[in-house]
């Protein structure tokens, strides 16, 4: 299929600013769910709040715009409800990791089967550039006109300790590699993290002076590295890019479906025993004639 | 691995924003804005299909169509420029 076929055509031109990063990562999307032929209509995409929140309206897929930060709990309520649909998930950094962060860690624990998309552009867009969980210190924002003092989360390593079974990362400007990515994310049995640097020109480029759009993504192209490359060992502040963690674990929904199991087993015993007591019963009161 | 050959960049003026991206990282130089902040191919005999327009566009405003889809050549080249 065309990438135009996977879309809502009737709401373009969306509505992000113009070279906003999370488009970028909506047509990357797009490219991985086509190469992978996947079937549309198995395909449920649940967001939250926010800039980011907004892809839920451009593909056309089924959708839930839901409510901030709980995007995942939705996701998990419809994945438990019919597991054989594929559950893409992406939020915003405020969305994951601030509001949402417990959501997050949780999903992540269950190692239920859902793709989690972060699409970190290290501010809250949406409500006027104040400053989140991801933007790290020393940077601008409303919130903060002389500086976060904040430490970051490292997405990265948050998933891995809470349980997640892939986990990976990369950026808008490294396009290919966000499809690949996405396509082995997507791929994967079990809850997968796909932390993606995003662009926010409108308030965390003009407030921390990085430029145009263009220029934040010869940003994340200057400041990241792939893993296991000679760059990050030459320089280890460069932000590591690739696939960090990708086991098979038991999946939340499969273990479910073992436990309704077990149940219905134990309770067709329970049943056997009851009627075997009643006919017992029987044969003691009435005697055959 | 068969070499593709440009047909014509399809440009959506009504969904391009004219942010510069593609104008930015086209490493031939094939794109310009136009005086509407429109991007417009004003070198496309100069253009490679490597298609990195049309993947970090945000708004889905340009297409490379090419005479061949060979994805593994498309992949190829834009690698190379990564
Ligand atoms: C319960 C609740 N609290 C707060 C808000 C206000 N709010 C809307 S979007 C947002 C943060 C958006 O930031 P992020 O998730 O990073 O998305 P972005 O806009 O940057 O893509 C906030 C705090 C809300 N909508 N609902
Ligand atoms: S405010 Fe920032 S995140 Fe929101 S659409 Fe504009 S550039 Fe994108
Ligand atoms: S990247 Fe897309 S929106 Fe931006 S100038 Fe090019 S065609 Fe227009
Ligand atoms: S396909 Fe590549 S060479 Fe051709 S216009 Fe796009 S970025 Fe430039
Ligand atoms: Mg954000």
């Amino acid at each position: 299929m065309a990438i135009k076929d996977y879309i809502r055509q009737r709401y373009f031109p969306q509505m992000w600013c113009p070279g906003c990063g999370h488009g970028i990562i909506l047509n990357a999307l797009l490219r991985a769910v086509d190469e992978m032929g996947l079937d549309k209509n198995n395909i449920v995409m649940t967001s939250g709040i926010g800039c980011s929140a907004r892809i839920s309206g451009y593909v056309d897929f089924h959708s839930l715009h839901t409510l901030h930060g709980r995007a995942l709990a939705f996701a998990t309520g419809v994945k438990l409800s019919k597991p054989e649909l594929t559950l893409l998930v992406p939020m915003g950094d405020g969305d994951a990791l601030a509001i949402g962060g417990n959501h997050f860690i949780h999903a992540a624990r269950r190692n239920i089967d859902m793709t989690a998309i972060v699409m970190n552009n290290r501010i809250y867009g949406m409500t006027g550039g104040q400053y989140s969980p991801l933007s790290g210190p020393g940077k601008k924002a409303t919130t903060a006109p002389y500086t976060t003092i904040d430490n970051d989360f490292d997405v990265v390593k948050l998933s891995i300790a809470a349980g997640a079974s892939f986990v990976a990362r990369s950026t808008a400007y490294h396009v290919l590699e966000c499809i690949d990515i996405l396509k082995k994310a997507i791929e994967h049995k079990g809850f997968s993290v796909v932390e993606i640097l995003s662009q926010c020109p409108t308030h965390y480029g003009r407030k921390n002076k990085e430029g145009d759009a263009s220029q934040m993504l010869e940003f994340q192209k200057n400041t990241t590295a792939k893993l296991g490359s000679k760059a990050l060992e030459q320089d280890p502040t460069l932000i590591p890019r690739g696939v960090f963690v990708d086991i098979d674990a038991p999946e939340y929904c499969q273990e479910y479906d073992r436990i309704v199991e077990r149940a219905m087993k134990g309770s067709q015993n329970q049943i056997h025993k009851f009627d075997k007591t009643l006919r017992d019963e029987a044969n003691q009161t009435c005697p055959k004639p | 691995m068969a070499r593709l050959k440009l047909k014509e960049h399809v440009i959506n003026r009504d969904w391009c924003k004219g942010c510069g991206i593609c104008v930015h990282f086209c490493p031939k130089k094939v794109l310009e804005l136009d005086s509407q902040e429109k991007v417009v191919a004003v070198r496309p005999e100069d253009c490679i299909c490597c298609k990195l327009c049309e993947l970090r566009c945000p708004d889905l405003a340009i297409e490379v169509v090419t005479t061949q889809t060979n994805q593994a050549a498309e992949t190829d080249q834009a690698a190379q420029d990564e």
